[in-house]
């Protein structure tokens, strides 16, 4: 992968965690609000999603990751 | 090859491979295009340990709903069965002296009570009457006299309901239902 390449793929990933924590961050105050007023029925699933966003952040950071590896591998290469 | 740049094992930084590069080079690159690079990885990395962040305080409040048991209140004798007429009021506190409550005949067998801290911003709300609903004065939030839910206003919340049980010509308080 070119250097052009990455970056813009390492954008779209950013992006993507961005749009990510955006919607953690309002799940985390919805149910910190949901505790406080004595509704504990949406803080496990909440926990659940929460879980399966932050996989999903490590996955694209990854992602992020291997990009890199493979742009420094060519320049190394070049 | 020999000189400042020289590695111990005699290669220059631009012979050594990427990957046996100390950390700091790679962390501080001299190359604008690569410290770019470094700049996004980094952030990429921020944005991750603060999702990590956010999952830990939702297992965090999972938790302490969990192992945090519910308050309990003892039971506290508010009014005698004939000391208001129908459509009255009567105010009280309870559980503590603090938490100021109103407690409503609705019809002649029916008593209901909520706290009287309206939920938007804990303003002392009424009963109106001719409306047959509790109103807070300060924005306006009406609640239902039935179950205490929002019919209009800001209020993101029911008023908490307090249980009241019937003990012979009392009518007892025993806890709070939010």
């Amino acid at each position: 992968m070119t250097r052009r390449g990455g970056s813009t793929a390492i954008d779209g990933a950013i992006a993507l965690i961005a749009i990510l924590l955006v919607i953690q961050m309002w799940l985390l105050t919805a149910t910190l609000e949901s505790h406080l007023a004595g509704h504990p029925e949406p803080i496990l699933p909440a926990a659940i999603i929460s879980g399966i966003l932050f996989a999903a952040c490590s996955g694209l950071f990854l992602f992020i990751r291997r990009i890199d590896v493979d742009v420094q591998s060519k320049d190394e290469r070049d | 090859m020999s000189g400042p740049n020289a590695s111990p094992a005699g290669r220059s930084h631009q012979e050594i491979s990427i990957k046996e590069q100390p950390l700091w080079r790679d962390e501080f690159s001299i190359q604008s295009a690569t410290e770019k690079y470094v700049a996004r990885r980094q952030f990429s990395k921020f944005l991750v340990l603060t999702s990590l962040g956010m999952f830990i305080g939702n297992l965090w409040i999972l938790v302490r709903s969990w192992f945090v048991s519910r308050p309990s209140f003892a039971p506290q004798r508010v009014m005698g069965l004939t000391d208001i007429p129908v459509g009255e009021v009567k105010l009280f506190s309870y559980p503590t002296a603090e938490d100021s409550c109103i407690l409503i005949r609705t019809a002649p067998d029916t008593f209901v009570a909520y706290s009287q801290k309206c939920t938007h911003l804990s303003c002392a709300v009424y009963f109106a009457a001719e409306q047959k609903r509790l109103e807070c004065p300060c924005h306006e939030g009406y609640f239902s006299v039935e179950d205490g839910s929002v019919l209009q206003g800001p209020p993101p919340r029911p008023l908490p309901r307090i249980k009241l049980k019937r003990d012979g010509n009392d009518i007892i308080a025993t806890g709070v239902e939010v």
